[in-house]
């Protein structure tokens, strides 16, 4: 007997004494919690979602569409960034006002290449407020899940309001369980020593938002 | 489970030793408190906490009563997205799996996310002994790793360790293991984190095969889910060519909407955030994306054995978040390694019995590791009655029954060494249906009270050797009813 017909049969003599009509998912799972927390106009959502971030030291910009090229070329620079990992579908317009070395997302580049990559730059899918949760899919603007990981700083984009939802409910609505999800909050952090909070283990140390529109 | 813990004392032994170490207790306390009154503030953000905890309870009670469907539809998905699936019906048969997966890539190295499952199946020790050697890339498990020592916590596997301890480890063990710590390193958190980043990123960027766990499989999808802070899980997630993810059957959610709910509570219940820093999901392989290779192996290890027990089951609905080891006056005393097991703290002390059996000293002994405040059940975010599976277990040790292990009923002996606590209770059953004699035994002991011992002789004597005797009072309460409230009878008494 295979592992998996004998652990499928100890499951199934292990349930004896659930009855066939057993209560159906829909009839078991009730959902009387919340889709959103509190009553907020779509200018606060976005407001909450920038007091979130920031909370969890992500450092957080906002500007309106035509400032977003000033602003990315001030952040690149302010970093001292030599070079900046561009996903392929990434709007040719945010770059236009910085001359830092593109380097572009291949599949053949090496996480060694990666490691030696100042910043990175991309959109996102959707922005979760209530949890200050940026998450990408794998979209042609936001690329391959590693460029957003080994590079130290990652610029994120995010389209206010129409990227923004208020909760997680909401986010797993709206995304695609198909598609490879990175959910991220703030820059990596440990808190394996003494509880104490340090930001900055593995993933990118500084985690930047601008938040366009 | 694993051969890790073997020969561990009972945990009335262990907790002894533990409790006299002073730097260990200090250790603990501070973490159990700082991450209590944390997550405390965490959860009273969300106003239908209740109902996220109910709902989260229901998900899992429904998905472990339909397990076996469940399973089979997790299995079509996995694979219908480019995975590949394997069962494990024990320890050994998922370290065989897993060593067989990374021989066929020709690697004799793997990274490792932190994973509960991996601990407990002892993979890392199964994996060196064909020559594989395997890396923890959390921090605190690479702080146990580096220290040769034990996890003593679920979240935080390190909380035995102060900031000045980790510092020697490091200095002392990372040489002997790749880049050594930085000259002068101190004992700041930043420092050593930095330090762990550097030791760590040669072997993330040169690795070709992760091993992972998984804290949520989606049935609907074939989704897997992974809750960490640090990155290090997205390193090995997404780096290497091969990926192995050794999940226990019991972490299935019925659908994809299911996470909306364990993605609030988890992260809350764990390390009283809004939001742990990253999560990843991936649906079997994605073309230029990731791994392209994907296994995942299913380990029952004892996990049926305890589906089959209609009141132990609830402990597989746990979530892993650890709150309520942080909440538990036994662990924060106690510490983890008293446990003997991957699983310490309240639901180390439900689990571990059911996943290994109660066979051995430290798990018979483990549904006593309690004072069955409560604490534990209050805080759970899937409601796991943990005292009552504690009681349940109690009872089970003391007057024996019938059990399943490995898939068959026996029947348990009565334990030895609780023939004491059988005779009491039996003298206690035989007392309280005789209202005459307990009348008079009463009236007796509060007579007799200045005499009283302050400890127990005999058998009683291991109990009293840890608890003060309840004081008797000078006059039993039914005397003192019948003296105040007038004759019994009265106020509809039978």
């Amino acid at each position: 007997m295979s592992s998996r017909e004998r652990i499928l049969g100890r499951v199934r003599r292990a349930l004896a004494d659930v009855p066939q009509d057993d209560p159906s998912y829909a009839e078991a799972v009730a959902r009387d919690y919340l889709r959103e927390h509190g009553d907020r106009s779509v200018a606060e959502t976005v407001e909450l979602l920038a007091e979130n971030l920031a909370d969890y030291r992500a450092l957080v910009h906002r500007c309106g569409a035509g400032e977003l090229p000033s602003m990315v070329a001030r952040l690149l620079a302010d970093r001292k960034a030599a070079t900046v990992l561009v996903p392929p579908g990434l709007e040719e317009s945010w770059l236009a006002e910085t001359d830092v070395t593109r380097v572009p997302d291949r599949g053949e580049s090496t996480a060694h290449e990666l490691d030696r990559v100042d910043s990175v730059v991309t959109a996102c899918a959707i922005a979760v407020a209530e949890t200050g949760t940026i998450v990408l899919d794998g979209g042609p603007d936001q690329g391959r899940r590693r460029i957003t990981l080994v590079p130290d700083h990652h610029i994120c984009v995010v389209r206010v309001p129409d990227q923004v939802v208020s909760s997680v409910p909401q986010a797993l609505e709206r995304l695609d369980p198909r598609r490879p999800l990175t959910w991220i909050s703030g820059p990596s952090a440990t808190s394996d020593i003494e509880l104490d909070r340090v930001e900055g283990v593995h993933g990118p140390r500084t985690l930047e938002v601008i938040l366009v529109g | 489970m694993s051969g890790t813990f073997v020969g561990m004392p009972a945990f009335p032994e262990a907790a002894r030793e533990a409790v006299g170490n002073p730097t260990l207790r200090g250790n603990l306390r501070h973490a159990t408190h700082t991450i209590r009154a944390k997550r405390a503030k965490a959860v009273a953000e969300l106003s239908d906490w209740a109902a996220l905890r109910e709902a989260g309870k229901r998900i899992k009670d429904h998905t472990l009563r339909q397990l076996d469907r469940y399973l089979v539809q997790l299995e079509e998905s996995v694979t219908a997205a480019g995975g590949t699936v394997h069962w494990a019906a024990d320890a050994d048969e998922a370290n065989r799996i897993v060593t067989r997966l990374v021989k066929e890539t020709g690697e004799s190295e793997v990274v490792k996310v932190k994973s509960m499952a991996t601990q407990e199946i002892g993979l890392n020790e199964a994996l060196e002994a064909e020559g594989i050697r395997a890396y923890e890339t959390d921090l605190a498990e690479l702080i146990v790793q580096l220290g040769d020592d034990r996890p003593s916590h679920i979240l935080v596997p390190a909380i035995h360790r102060n900031r000045g301890e980790i510092r020697d480890i490091f200095r002392a063990e990372m040489s002997e293991w790749g880049r050594p710590a930085p000259e002068g390193l101190t004992d700041t958190p930043a420092e050593l984190a930095e330090a762990a980043r550097l030791h760590l990123r040669e072997k993330f960027l040169r690795a070709r095969v992760g091993i992972s766990g998984a804290n949520f499989m989606v049935a609907e999808t074939g989704t897997l889910v992974v809750v960490e802070s640090e990155g290090n899980g997205r390193m090995c997630l997404t780096l290497p060519e091969t990926l192995i993810s050794v999940v226990g059957i019991e972490k299935i959610v019925p659908t994809w909407r299911d996470l909306e709910v364990f993605l609030q509570t988890l992260p809350r219940s764990s390390t009283a955030e809004r939001m742990n820093p990253y999560t990843s999901t991936w649906t079997g392989t994605t073309d230029g994306d990731g791994p392209r290779t994907f296994h995942l192996v299913l380990l029952d290890n004892g996990r049926t054995d305890t589906l089959a027990d209609e009141v132990g089951r609830q402990a597989l609905r746990c979530i892993r978040c650890s709150a309520c080891l942080n909440v538990c006056p036994v662990y924060e005393r106690a510490g983890g390694h008293a446990y003997g097991s991957v699983y310490p703290g309240p639901i180390g002390a439900i689990l571990s019995p059911q996943l290994r059996g109660t066979q051995s000293e430290i798990d018979a002994s483990l549904p006593y590791a309690s004072s069955l405040c409560g604490a534990c059940y209050e805080v759970c975010p899937v409601a796991i009655d943990i005292p009552e599976v504690l009681v349940h277990l109690r009872e089970r040790i003391v007057e024996g029954g019938p059990v399943t292990r490995e898939g068959n009923k026996v029947v348990l002996k009565p334990a030895k060494g609780h023939a004491a606590e059988r005779a009491a209770m039996r003298a206690a059953r035989w007392a309280f249906g005789r209202p005459g004699v307990l009348r008079t035994g009463q009236r007796l002991a509060s007579r007799t009270r200045r005499f009283h011992p302050r400890t127990l002789p005999g058998p009683g004597k291991a109990w009293s050797g840890t608890r003060d005797l309840p004081a008797v009072p000078a006059e039993p309460f039914r005397d003192w009813w019948q003296r105040t409230r007038g004759t019994i009878g009265e106020g509809g008494a039978k």
